[in-house]
């Protein structure tokens, strides 16, 4: 056996040839496994460290588990320059050649539906922040006297009830701004806010959320983006794509248009 | 497209997707690592291997 087989995502059959120099997981270049009218996308990944064991291990180790993030990324974005891909989730590995076709058999129709409902569109992330609060008394004169306990109690009010009033700005703000783009997009998702000690990001992420455009309207939808960003102070719009449409790869697209 | 400048993509946004997005195949033909356990990766287990190993590992660290 010449190890297992990592798959990226599957696709309709495209005729244009890969990037020869793209390497994927681990360092093997892509490989395209067609079967019927679909192609899955594959490396050869050692057993060593993609068979169950090693592979949740490894899973627990940021280093690597970038690595291999990054390298899936680069295989789907050179694939979304010559198809639609349908990703798969980071880490789906199979035995060999033909347990990737079984699956690919089994799962043919609905493959080719959402290849379909994906096909010209991408993902846009959308993300709003609460900038970290400025701290004016932080910066208080040095020599004044220290304050009564009054003073004291009077600003921590102060200081909490802005805090509120920001927080509950941004939350309208962000409420309004995913129902605007919901309304433009053809669906939505919404992503749990991301935490700051690993997105290393400055203030309080309160919308994480991904949208479905299509291509041709791609460019609206960034310049509607665009617009909001310098919208309210203390807010923060980021936007980040095109990417492929992870976010509404999974079969059941349920709903379109909850709130946060 | 007059689009964003094309930094790095940020690990965290990158992460959202492929542990959260994507199609997840279930079933004896896989080895079945997809479905559950990936889901399941623990984040505070992440976040405290990036506390450790500062400098971290992300390019807009100070």
């Amino acid at each position: 056996m010449t190890g297992l087989r990592y798959v990226y995502a599957v696709c309709r059959p495209f005729g244009t040839p890969l990037q020869a120099q793209l390497t994927g997981v681990g360092g093997d270049p892509p490989r395209l496994l067609p079967h019927h009218g679909l192609v899955a996308v594959v490396s050869h990944v050692p057993e060593a460290d993609f068979a169950e064991e090693p592979l949740r291990a490894h899973l627990e180790d940021l280093d690597w588990l970038t690595a291999v993030a990054r390298a899936h990324q680069g295989v789907i974005d050179a694939l979304t320059t010559v198809t639609t891909p349908l990703p798969l989730r980071l880490g789906t590995v199979f035995r060999d050649d033909s347990g990737v076709r079984t699956m690919m058999e089994a799962r043919e129709e609905s493959f080719l539906r959402t290849l379909d409902r994906l096909a010209g569109r991408v993902e846009w992330g959308v993300k709003v922040y609460l900038e970290p609060e400025p701290e004016p008394e932080a910066v208080a004169v040095p020599e004044r006297k220290p304050m009564s306990g009054r003073d004291y109690l009077r600003q921590r009010r102060t200081r909490t009830k802005t805090h509120e009033e920001l927080w509950q700005r941004a939350e309208t703000f962000a409420t309004r701004l995913h129902e605007t783009l919901s309304a433009r997009a053809e669906d939505s998702r919404l992503h749990a806010p991301q935490n700051p000690a690993l997105s290393g990001a400055s203030g309080r992420n309160v919308l994480n959320a991904a949208y479905l455009v299509p291509r041709t309207e791609s460019e609206e939808f960034v310049e509607m983006v665009d617009r909001t960003k310098d919208g309210v102070p203390g807010i923060r719009v980021e936007l980040t794509g095109p990417w492929a449409a992870y976010s509404f790869a999974g079969e059941e697209t349920a709903s379109s248009g909850e709130g946060p | 497209m007059t689009v964003v400048e094309r930094r790095e993509i940020a690990l965290v946004d990158l992460l959202d997707r492929l542990l959260a997005g994507g199609v997840v195949i279930t079933g004896d033909i896989t080895l079945r690592i997809a479905d559950v356990d990936l889901v399941r990766i623990d984040l505070n287990a992440l976040i405290s291997s990036v506390n450790a190993q500062v400098p971290s590992p992300f390019e807009e660290s100070r």
